[in-house]
């Protein structure tokens, strides 16, 4: 039986005008998250919504809890701080691909190898959209923008071969529009003790609209997503006949029974230790040229269990305390070497 | 106050004594008011312990002391080079000192490259002790020179010593067990023995301070045997040939009653920290990156732990910035320390706490700068970037320590402010005084100052506050007002996870009060009004500027930070002389104090000597339309009295 609600959506709505353009994926990320919380069983008082800049980072205002819309690319560093002053709170980071992948890289990277307790959510649109449209370190190779007219040729980064690169211990993918999937992620994510990196592929659409119709339009997202479930094998396409088999190093895309049968599909584990396969997984990229493409997988890729940077800090602490007792200000002032002077 | 004399010892006139000697000769005992010596040698020589332990003896003897470490950026250079020469200068007197001294009266070289870079600041009739064994022809042809300066007659008018100091050392450890290199590396502590006899100071100290350092593990004992045999062999040898046919002994310092121990600046803004975290009763959270000279308080807050301090060791000065902020926001002290460099990167975030009126102490080691300049080297040329660098109207405070010691108490003056006022503020120490060291009283816990920290518990708004542009929107009763200020118009500092005081913060500019986001032409200025008006406040808790000196003279030398030392010691000095000089020193840089106009309008001529090209002068000039002139020196090194002196004689020239 799900948890019972403890707080509800209207109690998480500020009275802040949304301020996103009509039509955009975050809405639907705003609404599913309202969703997400409400049977997460933290009170509003202990949830802390920390952003950069861009347009996913308006998104702490619109959340009636605390908020901290902070400068571009560092909010991982506030959280952190955050958590270290105050490790009762639920910290959320939000952010885009702009902001976390491009001028906020390296503290992202930083933040998910130490395992600090915070849930990044990445909205990925491959696009700048607060700037007015130039391509992104996400964008796939050929979208074309203001600055990037007759299409990018820049190779795109995979936010969550990153994530996984960084030892991030719950690393997943979800989709705006796909709402029941969007809220049971962000719901996994919020249970995971440790760094989660949610990314969710989000349509901007006024600079990049329909970049995700692949994995959106009901029509043919199912040959072009992979479900991921935990213990199941990998299977994909409107009758789930499609599977993915390891060759050796190499994935490959059968159909099962004509190409092998089903004991050869590939099985999820995702908790697996090594994270080689959800590597693999990371490298899917959807290719509409390319018969018998990859789907791109869709939910928990990894969920290990670590300690935590902030429970190992505060280990040292009381370490420090339980060796020499807590420290008094005289005690600072104590030396090997004095003198008195009368 | 009695004065330093610095260059004056050990001099003619000096007491003196005659007393029997073991071997019959007489033997000279003068007794000096003060002595600056400095052991110089290649960075691998161990000169920076040998003045450590030299300066420790002398502090547990009563002396006053003060200590300026010089070391090259290069961890090793090659060894002998001139590049890679390190020296540690300690001033021991017998009365109040406030600077390690200008011209050395005795110099410990252990090297070619030693003696040809630290000659110059050897006072003539010097005492110059010099490792023999360091003048090879492969050590002459590092240090450039052609023919040995042992042996051209250059060094006459010094008191040169030789000693063959690496093979006497080898002689003297060659049962301990030590491989060739290992004896080799126990010179320095041969070379601090001499010293030790020269000027009869007892041993004690060292031997114990060795005892602690290599006495807890077995595989150290050869280390420990050599280490004091050779220390030992060094203070006899001078006994023994009778090295000088005089030895100088320094009288304890007339100093204030109390407990007293030796502190550098960096340790004292260690312990300053701490005990601010302890006095406010709340965790400090300090975030850094490694960078020369503020990594020893990383390093040091580090085994602050069970005091309630958390270090962070961040990715990059953003981060650290970010972290100390996002700590405050948490309702922790956030402190983030670095130099110039990082001050440049950290300057965004820095803002967003102007922004968010959020705490943050940014501690500021100044080096030479622009760019990496030189990292072990002093300078105070970070003021205008405190003051200025970041974009738009951005205030925010500005303390500097002016002491090693007092590296302790402004550290509390900065947290103070920070939280009482809800703002950043920048500590500007500098390298001088972050590895300098001097005596410190140990202060008595019940009179240091206490920071009081209230959080709102319950929503502030009784649904009548309006922001001054007239809209009241969202404020009405039962809601948290997040920008509601104070008579200070600090803000509430409002803890996440307290329940009803839910709120949004963030860089956009923001309406009073309510603190929602506001881009109106009457919010923005009066918000920035409002910032700048409340930096203005921290001026109504703080010290006015104190005048010392003589009061109606036609002089002012106005100094802040690190220069306090050299330029007392340069007003006593001339006032001594019968030269009428007015001092007034700044350890607050904004807001200054509330009466700065009042006193700089007194003054005919003002002279503001800094280790920058005039930053301090600027500021005073366009704030208080006064004729500030500039001494400015950029040296990468601090004044010597001397020099400030001369300017002293030459302004009042023109007055």
């Amino acid at each position: 039986m799900p948890p019972l609600p403890t707080l509800t959506a209207k109690e998480l709505t500020t009275d802040q005008e949304v301020r996103w353009c009509p039509g955009c994926g975050d809405y639907s990320i705003l609404a599913q998250m309202k969703k997400a919380l409400t049977t997460v069983g933290v009170p509003r008082e202990k949830l802390a919504f920390v952003s950069g800049i861009g347009c996913s980072s308006r998104f702490p205002y619109y959340m009636n809890t605390f908020g901290f819309h902070t400068i571009h690319g560092r909010a991982p560093t506030f959280a952190t701080g955050l958590r270290l002053a105050n490790p009762d709170l639920q910290v959320w980071v939000v952010t885009g691909d702009g902001d976390g992948l491009s001028i906020g890289g390296n503290h992202l990277l930083h933040a998910l190898r130490r395992n600090i307790d915070i849930k990044v959510l990445l909205f990925n649109n491959e696009i700048y959209g607060l700037t007015k449209g130039q391509y992104s370190p996400a964008s796939r190779v050929g979208t074309s923008s203001k600055t990037s007219p007759g299409g990018s040729f820049e190779t795109p980064i995979r936010p969550l071969s990153i994530a996984l690169a960084s030892e991030a211990t719950f690393v997943a993918r979800t989709v705006d529009v796909d709402v029941q999937h969007l809220v049971s992620t962000l719901q996994k994510a919020a249970a995971h003790k440790g760094s989660a990196f949610v990314e969710i592929y989000q349509n901007c659409v006024i600079f990049n609209d329909d970049v995700y119709k692949y994995a959106t339009d009901k029509a043919v997202k199912a040959d072009n997503l992979l479900y991921l479930e935990h213990g199941k094998p990998m299977l994909f396409g409107k009758d789930k006949s499609k599977g993915i088999r390891l060759n050796g190093l190499t994935p490959e895309v059968v159909t099962v029974g004509r190409d092998c049968p089903l004991d050869d599909i590939l099985v999820h584990d995702e908790t697996a230790e090594n994270p080689a396969l959800a590597y693999l997984l990371s490298r899917f990229a959807h290719d509409a040229r390319t018969p018998n493409a990859f789907p791109e997988p869709v939910g928990v890729f990894r969920t290990v269990s670590k300690p935590t940077f902030e429970q190992q800090l505060d280990a040292r602490v009381a370490d420090a305390v339980a060796k020499r007792g807590p420290g008094q200000i005289a005690d600072l002032f104590k030396a090997e070497d004095v003198w008195t002077v009368s | 106050m009695s004065s330093d004399n610095g260059h004056a010892a050990p001099a003619a006139g000096s007491d003196t004594s005659t007393n029997g000697h073991a071997n019959g000769h007489p033997r000279k005992h003068e007794v000096v008011d003060s002595i600056t010596i400095r052991f110089a040698g290649d960075s691998g020589d161990g000169m920076q312990l040998a003045g450590t332990r030299f300066t420790d003896t002398s502090a547990l003897l009563g002396n006053d002391i003060a200590t300026f470490p010089d070391f090259p950026a290069e961890i090793r250079a090659p060894a002998g080079t001139l590049a890679g020469v390190s020296g540690f200068q300690v001033h021991f007197s017998s009365s109040d000192i406030h600077t390690p001294g200008d011209v050395l009266d005795t110099l410990v070289v252990m090297n070619a490259a030693a003696l040809k870079t630290n000659l110059k600041d050897l006072r003539k009739d010097g005492i110059l002790i010099v490792n023999s064994d360091g003048f090879e022809t492969s050590d002459l042809k590092k240090a450039n020179y052609k023919v040995s300066p042992l042996e051209d007659g250059s060094l006459k008018g010094y008191r040169v010593v030789r000693v063959a100091i690496a093979k006497l050392t080898v002689e003297a450890v060659k049962d301990c067990g030590l491989t060739p290199r290992e004896q080799d590396r126990c010179k320095n502590f041969f070379a601090l023995g001499l010293v030790y006899w020269l000027f009869e100071r007892p041993l004690e100290v060292t031997l114990k301070w060795i005892q602690s350092k290599f006495g807890k593990k077995p595989e150290h004992m050869p280390v420990l045997k050599a280490n004091t045999q050779a220390l030992k062999a060094g203070y006899n040898y001078g006994e023994t040939v009778e090295l000088l046919p005089v030895q100088y002994q320094v009288a304890k310092a007339q100093i204030a009653p109390g407990t007293y121990r030796k502190i550098t600046g960096n340790d004292a803004a260690v312990l300053g920290f701490a005990a601010a975290g302890k006095l406010a009763n709340k965790p400090l959270v300090y975030a850094g990156y490694p960078i020369t000279p503020a990594s020893s308080i990383l390093e040091g807050l580090t085994e602050m732990r069970r005091y309630g301090v958390k270090t962070f060791q961040a990715e990059d000065e953003i981060a650290a910035a970010g972290v100390a902020i996002g700590a405050s926001y948490g309702g922790a002290i956030g402190v983030t320390g670095t130099s110039g460099p990082g001050v440049c990167l950290k300057s965004e975030a820095i803002n967003l706490a102007v922004m968010t009126e959020l705490p943050l102490v940014i501690v500021d080691v100044q080096r030479g700068g622009p760019s990496t300049g030189l990292p072990t080297k002093t300078e105070q040329s970070d003021l205008l970037q405190a003051m200025f660098g970041r974009n738009g109207d951005s205030p925010v405070a500005i303390v500097a320590p002016q002491s090693p010691v007092d590296c302790f108490d402004m550290a509390i003056e900065a947290v103070r402010i920070a939280t009482r006022f809800m703002c950043p503020v920048f500590y500007l120490s500098d390298g001088y005084l972050a590895n300098g060291s001097e005596p410190w009283k140990i202060p008595a816990v019940e009179n240091l100052p206490k920071i009081e920290i209230a959080h709102p518990t319950q929503p502030n708004s009784d649904g009548t506050q309006v922001h001054e542009s007239g809209d009241s929107e969202g404020s009405g009763a039962g809601k948290f007002l997040p920008y509601k200020r104070d008579n200070f118009l600090s803000r509430p500092w409002a803890i996440p996870g307290t329940p009803g005081l839910e709120h949004r913060i963030g860089g956009i500019e923001k309406q009073d009060v309510t603190g929602n986001i506001n881009y109106e032409p009457s919010n923005h200025e009066h918000m920035t009004n409002t910032r700048a008006k409340k930096i203005e406040n921290i001026a109504q808790t703080i010290p006015d500027l104190v005048v010392t000196g003589d009061a109606d003279a036609d002089l002012l030398i106005v100094g802040w930070g690190g220069t306090f030392g050299s330029i007392t010691t340069a007003v006593e000095r001339a006032r001594r002389k019968g030269q009428k000089v007015a001092q007034a020193h700044f350890r607050y840089l904004n807001p200054m104090p509330k009466n700065t106009e009042a006193v700089l309008k007194k003054y005919k001529k003002i002279l503001v000597p800094e280790l920058n090209s005039g930053q301090l002068s600027w500021l005073l000039r366009a704030k208080y339309l006064v004729p500030a002139q500039g001494l400015n020196k950029v040296q990468g090194r601090p004044f010597l009295v001397s020099e400030l002196e001369t300017a002293i004689t030459d302004a009042l020239a023109s007055v």
